[in-house]
């Protein structure tokens, strides 16, 4: 709290100048023609279109639309792998049961299924729904594998020796020691989890912020494309946040999130 | 015939601390291979209740292996071990100190002392917190203690069990030379008010005479060596009968490889 406030301001702005001179001349460039508005529409006419879209309602119902299927995806192929992950990693036999068929599916990309997915479910939820939660599941149940497989081993040693066992020494000693390791997953599959929601609505969609773009390319309204890639980096952004959140609150503890 | 003489001995030097809050142990002909290699062989001990017995050795002399077997950690390959005249698998009075921490990260100071005991038992948790001097730290994180500290914590999580016998394995080992005199009083001063028998691993016979009534040394998995150290405590680390117990276990430690003085010269 030694620094002065207007320092303090300008060490906070100074990583938005390059971004904002970017902005000024991104809109200077397409006002004064040499941008034509087919290729990259003028900042402020990306903002107005958002603004109307906003205020019809239209952009509300197709981000929540893309949230849910999101969400629901990660909530199916995140726990799946989360259960299956705990599974694995605890009983010797479940491993060897399910993690040799397991890491031969992990090598098929979700997107390779895409073909099959159509003639599976067609076009509809189902498609959309069964691609987020394979994608998701990975990168999910590999690290929740992983995490508490590398528990380490002396702890559990020193919490048998002081009478735990059984669900005691699981919630005290070996879940929070793969907590870890398993927000590694979850931060993965976050960022992975749009990805794969956004080929599958540009593929086939009848709402949502894929169609939304779909949809304006088809009337080369550049403007509406532009405000549906902003509002993915938006959204990813936010479940990045979130998943930021959850580490520093369940990973409080630890000396590198602690300030 | 010889293991008569040395329990009517021990007997005799630790009749005054004798008390029903520690417990006696016996071995017998304990054996512990890992492989082909033989790790302890054919060990006989008896420890009297109470007793602070210090077990020095080089290292991989297979001193760390013979508390881990009293601990219930290792599997032998022969032998009996009697806790109180009983053959038990599990010792729930029995209870071990690690040369790390092995504090649980996740937990703050508190949470760790009360790992595996149910939440009425918060007083007890708070007095042996205020015994080891770290009562005010107990909504610390572990990460924020000093290494001094954290062998406290562990000491506490040991003693709130009440354990009859408390196992230290080099639990010293890692910490500078001034919090190793304050933590040999600290668990002096417990080992006298609680009267546990206490069994301490350790490669420092410096530390072994400051501590033990016994000393036992271990040199390729055999017992070579059981002294007896009979002076008062506290005991002033300066004294004359000290540095000589000190010399007489140094020499016989270094024994087999000392260098002679004519390979020196030469």
């Amino acid at each position: 709290m030694s620094q002065s406030l207007p320092r303090l301001v300008w060490q906070r702005s100074l990583p938005w100048v390059a971004p904002v001179l970017l902005l000024l001349l991104w809109q200077l460039a397409a006002q004064t023609g040499w941008l034509s508005s087919r290729v990259l529409p003028a900042p402020l006419a990306i903002g107005k279109a958002a603004w109307t879209l906003a205020l019809s309602g239209e952009l509300w119902q197709h981000v929540a639309v893309s949230a849910r299927r999101a969400l629901s995806g990660f909530a199916i192929g995140g726990g799946a792998g989360l259960l299956l992950g705990l599974l694995t990693g605890s009983f010797r036999r479940a491993e060897i049961l399910l993690d040799t068929s397991l890491q031969m599916v992990r090598n098929i990309p979700p997107l390779a299924l895409i073909p099959l997915v159509i003639l599976w479910f067609g076009i509809d939820e189902g498609a959309k729904l069964f691609l987020v939660s394979i994608g998701v599941f990975f990168p999910i149940y590999l690290n929740t594998y992983h995490g508490i497989r590398s528990v380490d081993a002396t702890l559990i040693e020193m919490g048998r020796s002081y009478g735990l066992s059984g669900w005691g020494l699981y919630r005290d000693v070996i879940l929070p020691g793969a907590t870890a390791s398993i927000l590694v997953g979850v931060r993965f599959s976050l960022g992975f989890m749009w990805v794969i929601l956004i080929v599958a609505e540009t593929i086939s969609a009848s709402s949502g912020i894929g169609y939304m773009t779909m949809n304006a390319r088809e009337f080369l309204q550049t403007d509406i494309v532009l405000v549906g890639i902003l509002l993915y980096a938006l959204l990813g952004k936010f479940a990045d946040l979130t998943a930021r959140g959850l580490e520093r609150f369940w990973l409080r503890w630890h000396p590198g999130y602690q300030h | 015939m010889n293991h008569n003489s040395r329990e009517t001995e021990a007997l005799a030097s630790s009749a005054a601390i004798v008390n029903a809050k520690g417990t006696g142990l016996s071995l017998r002909s304990i054996v512990k291979r890992y492989g082909e290699r033989e790790v302890l062989r054919s060990i006989d001990l008896d420890i009297q209740p109470g007793e602070f017995v210090a077990i020095v050795g080089r290292s991989g002399c297979g001193k760390s292996t013979l508390l881990r077997v009293i601990a219930g950690l290792e599997e032998i390959q022969s032998g009996v071990q009697l806790h109180d005249g009983r053959q038990e698998s599990t010792h729930d009075d029995t209870r071990i100190m690690f040369q790390e921490s092995r504090l649980l990260p996740w937990k703050k100071v508190l949470a760790n002392v009360s790992l595996g005991l149910t939440r009425d038992r918060y007083l007890e948790v708070l007095d042996v917190l205020n015994e080891v001097g770290l009562a005010d730290r107990r909504f610390d994180w572990p990460s924020r203690l000093s290494g001094g500290q954290r062998q406290r914590v562990a000491l506490a999580r040991a003693l709130v069990h009440r354990p009859r016998l408390l196992l230290l394995d080099e639990p010293l080992g890692a910490l500078d030379a001034l919090t190793r005199i304050e933590m040999h009083a600290l668990i002096e001063s417990l080992w006298r008010e609680h009267g546990f028998t206490a069994l301490l691993v350790t490669h420092d016979v410096h530390e072994a005479i400051a501590l033990a009534d016994r000393v036992i040394l271990i040199e390729d998995g055999q017992i070579t060596q059981d002294l007896h150290v009979r002076l008062p405590r506290p005991r002033a680390r300066s004294d004359a009968a000290f540095a000589a117990l000190e010399e007489l276990l140094l020499n016989q430690l270094l024994g087999k490889t000392l260098i002679k003085p004519d390979a020196l010269a030469a």
